[in-house]
């Protein structure tokens, strides 16, 4: 079942064209991988999925991207509940300069909800979801400016969890990181799938061979090959893909 | 060659010395008239000074009214300042379309900042105490005064909001929060010290100034404290304005110490300027 569905997608910032006619399926509970060099437009397409390009001067999309069937672009749509159910993960762990309660509490206190109890349970809940709680849970009050790379980029991921969304999009979230910290968040990601949909974005594809089911390669703007991992790893079809695996270009 | 590097040399040792001669100079200059007030004024200087009203006797004469009533504007004035100059900061910075109008709008916000403040007394006079009718008032001051700072508090709001880092406002924004969610509980929070440091220089500017408020007609002499915004008031430049330009000598060892109350008043301003912004910066250090 596709969850996400991107249909002849065109991306322009101002007038360069930075994605080219784009078709592309994400699976439900699935871990998907794009991959591609720097500048091939795939951070581009993954903050399309939440319309995070909507704050960004020039931004101008053509063509649909369906959410469970529904188009995010149709007029009408609010960008904010988009973000609710498809929550996003940056490359930079970017935690906010409160303590790591509020840094979790965020997203359901925005969302309206006041309950002290019921916020204590989804903290912890969502901590433990993101593998953080056992290392935090004897100071919660502590800034979270105060954790290490990877735990603030686990942080990060609890947080998104707290809100409960329905996927999870991570843009390059171990790039920042040592392997060690990586390592654990790419297990994290492999327990996550049985409850969301994950599409991430590396430049490693190493990574996305470890943790994805689904690749899609990225270049220059075009989706130039897109299906099972094993498939692209073992027997990939389109030549270009062939050389980038083969680290002629990256 | 070597004669090129010596002569290289000798410019670069005039270069220093006019340089430390030129800052030599406006640093004397500030010294000695620092040490003229107060050789003037410290004999003065008392707290019955403080909690007198001015009289006709120099020996006598206070500045109650006019510190208070200095310090009465200056809190009326912040209640308008806070709330429009940080409303008009963050509508710029985060809601204005980028288009000619919203440049205009900010050439202007930048002008305004070098318009004389005599001009502001004016417009002040017209507008404040004619067309609103509030009279010669606290009110009608407080406001003239906060047009003139107004700038101050926008563009220091601005600067403050956009030094706060673009991935905290997408963190927000991912986590569904909407764009005044944001604002309320991320920009605003951590651009706190910019925007105080920006009130309080905005006011240790305000309490200075006398050209606005002699326009506007606050008076001179005033031997009552000003119990509404709508009375009439005096403040400290005015006052020391007055006592200097009064004939006999001894008004003008008032003048002298008035002043060191209004520059330590100001000191005071700018050291909680200081603590405030060292206090915030520490608590959201990024």
């Amino acid at each position: 079942m596709a969850i996400l569905r991107t249909e002849n997608l065109d991306v322009f910032y101002g007038d360069n064209q930075v994605l080219k006619n784009v078709n592309l399926e994400i699976k439900e509970n699935r871990i998907t991988a794009i991959m591609g060099p720097s500048g091939c437009g795939k951070s581009t397409l993954i903050r399309c999925f939440n319309r995070m390009n909507d704050i960004i001067d020039d931004f101008r999309i053509k063509g649909k991207i369906f959410f469970k069937g529904k188009n995010i672009y149709d007029n009408g749509v609010d960008p904010v509940e988009i973000r609710t159910k498809i929550g996003m993960v940056f490359q930079k762990p970017n935690p906010f300069p409160k303590s790591i309660y509020e840094n979790v509490a965020y997203g359901p206190r925005v969302l309206g909800l006041k309950d002290k109890s019921r916020l204590d349970y989804i903290v912890e809940e969502s901590l433990k979801k993101a593998y953080l709680w056992d290392e935090v849970k004897d100071n919660l009050r502590k800034n979270a400016l105060e954790l290490s790379g990877g735990q603030q980029q686990r942080l990060c991921i609890a947080r998104a969890l707290a809100v409960n969304p329905e996927v999870l999009l991570l843009d390059e979230p171990t790039s920042a990181l040592d392997p060690v910290a990586s390592r654990k968040i790419e297990e994290l990601l492999e327990e996550l799938k049985k409850s969301l949909t994950i599409v991430i974005v590396t430049h490693n594809p190493s990574q996305a061979a470890r943790i994805s089911d689904y690749t899609a390669f990225l270049y220059l703007g075009e989706l130039i090959e897109y299906a099972e991992t094993d498939k692209i790893f073992t027997v990939p079809k389109h030549p270009k893909t062939q050389e980038y695996l083969s680290g002629k270009f990256g | 060659m070597e004669r090129i590097l010596k002569r290289k040399k000798i410019y670069e040792k005039i270069f220093i010395i006019l340089s430390l001669f030129f800052l030599s100079v406006s640093l004397l200059t500030l010294f000695s008239l620092i040490v003229d007030v107060l050789i003037d004024g410290l004999p003065r200087l008392s707290l019955k000074f403080i909690t007198s009203y001015p009289s006709r006797k120099p020996e006598g004469a206070g500045i109650l009214s006019a510190l208070l009533g200095s310090i009465y504007v200056m809190i009326v004035m912040i209640l308008f300042i806070v709330p429009v100059g940080i409303g008009a900061g963050i509508y710029l910075e985060e809601y204005a379309p980028r288009n000619f109008v919203t440049n205009m709008i900010e050439v202007n916000i930048a002008n305004l900042a070098g318009v004389p403040s005599i001009i502001y007394g004016l417009l002040g006079l017209e507008i404040f105490v004619r067309f609103f009718n509030l009279g010669r008032s606290v009110l009608a001051g407080a406001l003239t005064l906060g047009l003139l700072v107004l700038p101050i508090v926008i563009m220091a709001t601005r600067e403050a909001i956009r030094l706060v880092p673009n991935s905290i406002k997408e963190a927000s924004l991912a986590l569904g929060a909407t764009k005044w969610q944001t604002i309320k509980h991320e920009v605003l929070p951590i651009s706190l010290p910019g925007i105080l440091t920006g009130i309080i220089l905005a006011v240790s500017r305000a309490i200075g100034e006398t050209a606005p408020l002699i326009t506007i007609g606050a008076l001179t002499y005033i031997a009552f404290l000003p119990k509404t915004p709508l009375s009439p008031f005096t403040v400290l430049p005015i006052q020391i304005f007055n006592w200097v330009s009064r004939p006999q000598k001894a008004f003008h060892h008032n003048a002298a110490a008035g002043i060191i109350v209004l520059l330590i008043l100001t000191f005071l301003l700018n050291i909680i300027a200081i603590i405030l912004r060292n206090y915030y910066t520490k608590k959201y250090k990024l």
